[in-house]
């Protein structure tokens, strides 16, 4: 089972539901270490990217993450806007022109959208941030599309890593974002942009499960 | 002549930090304050920074950007990665925000090129405020 245009407008939807139900427990997580905004903030973006992406009619993968990077852009308001805006735009670029993705297409354009974080946010891992959930995510990821897995066999992998990257930032030091001016006082509490990134990796995956 | 972005979380913030830098330099340095959501929320738009930066560039030589925290950083790389021409001209300094701001400002007014003015951003750092 590919991801499809429908199966990832489907995705996007569930990923809007998904943060909107977690918009609480992010915000709280973020106001721990943070400006308290996180949930917040993804729960506008994401309620901004459904009405723009149920308005459109989309030829290809590409499109329609285009327009979800542009709306988290000028809708998030944190740093997660320019990050995860990055993210999808890059893997916008990699997947233009494809009307269907499998793991290894997947891997190659998530890979993008991580090198794009990077180079934007210059964290590395254990900076304590969202990288410490995608970094690893991409890699499993990329790893069963190179043994031939399915793409939810992949993802499932991804979903997996990016857990367990999520829950390792608990006792981390912040050397990024907002969290690095709380120093040693972040220690003990889990990055809300690897929480996020957790969420959102999760969510496509039981999405695209229920389509199979 | 070198141009000036404030970049801030608060649109407050950057409108009265370009009060207070026009006060000191003059009204011949362009000088923009951009800041908020485009719902008027705490935080930073990329969109309304591109389009600060483009009209900020289309009357000057290059354009510093003075943002306030990490984030409004990013969306200022992320808004300077989506120009079209004339990125190079555009640098993001790093220093204090208002005094950052002020010094720079009065560096434009008297001519000084992009790099002078972006590095009086971070010299502000040293600035003595109480002066004793």
């Amino acid at each position: 089972m590919n991801l499809d245009v429908q199966g990832m407008l489907k995705a996007i939807d569930a990923i809007g539901t998904t943060l909107e139900a977690h918009k609480d427990y992010l915000t709280d997580l973020d106001s721990a270490i943070g400006d308290a905004d996180h949930g917040i903030n993804m729960n506008r973006g994401f309620t901004k990217v459904r009405e723009k992406v149920s308005q459109g009619t989309y030829g290809d993968l590409g499109a329609i993450l285009k327009d979800v990077a542009m709306t988290l852009m000028s809708s998030v308001g944190g740093a997660s806007g320019p990050l995860y805006g990055t993210f999808f735009m890059r893997m916008s670029m990699k997947l233009a022109g494809l009307q269907a993705a499998d793991a290894s297409s997947l891997a190659a354009a998530m890979e993008e959208g991580l090198k794009g974080i990077v180079a934007l946010g210059k964290a590395q891992l254990e900076d304590k941030t969202m990288v410490d959930a995608l970094s690893p995510a991409v890699e499993a990821l990329k790893k069963a599309a190179g043994t031939g897995a399915s793409l939810t066999e992949a993802l499932e992998a991804a979903v997996l890593a990016a857990q367990a990257g999520m829950e390792s930032t608990v006792p981390l030091v912040a050397r990024k974002g907002r969290a690095s001016y709380l120093g040693k006082r972040s220690v003990g509490h889990q990055d809300p942009g690897a929480t996020s990134t957790y969420l959102i990796l999760s969510t496509l995956l039981m999405s695209l499960k229920e389509v199979a | 002549m070198i141009a000036l972005l404030v970049i801030s979380h608060s649109a407050e913030v950057a409108r009265g930090i370009c009060s207070i830098a026009a006060q000191m330099a003059g009204p011949s340095v362009p000088l923009e304050g951009c800041g908020g959501t485009e719902e008027g929320a705490l935080g930073t738009s990329v969109p309304a920074i591109l389009e600060a930066m483009e009209r900020l560039m289309a009357r000057s030589e290059g354009l510093v950007v003075v943002p306030d925290l990490g984030s409004a950083v990013l969306a200022a790389r992320t808004a300077r990665e989506m120009i079209e021409g004339g990125a190079e001209r555009i640098v993001i300094a790093d220093g204090p925000v208002l005094e950052g701001t002020v010094l720079a400002a009065v560096e434009a007014s008297v001519g000084a090129g992009l790099e002078r003015v972006a590095s009086v951003v971070g010299e502000a750092r040293d600035l003595k405020k109480t002066q004793d």
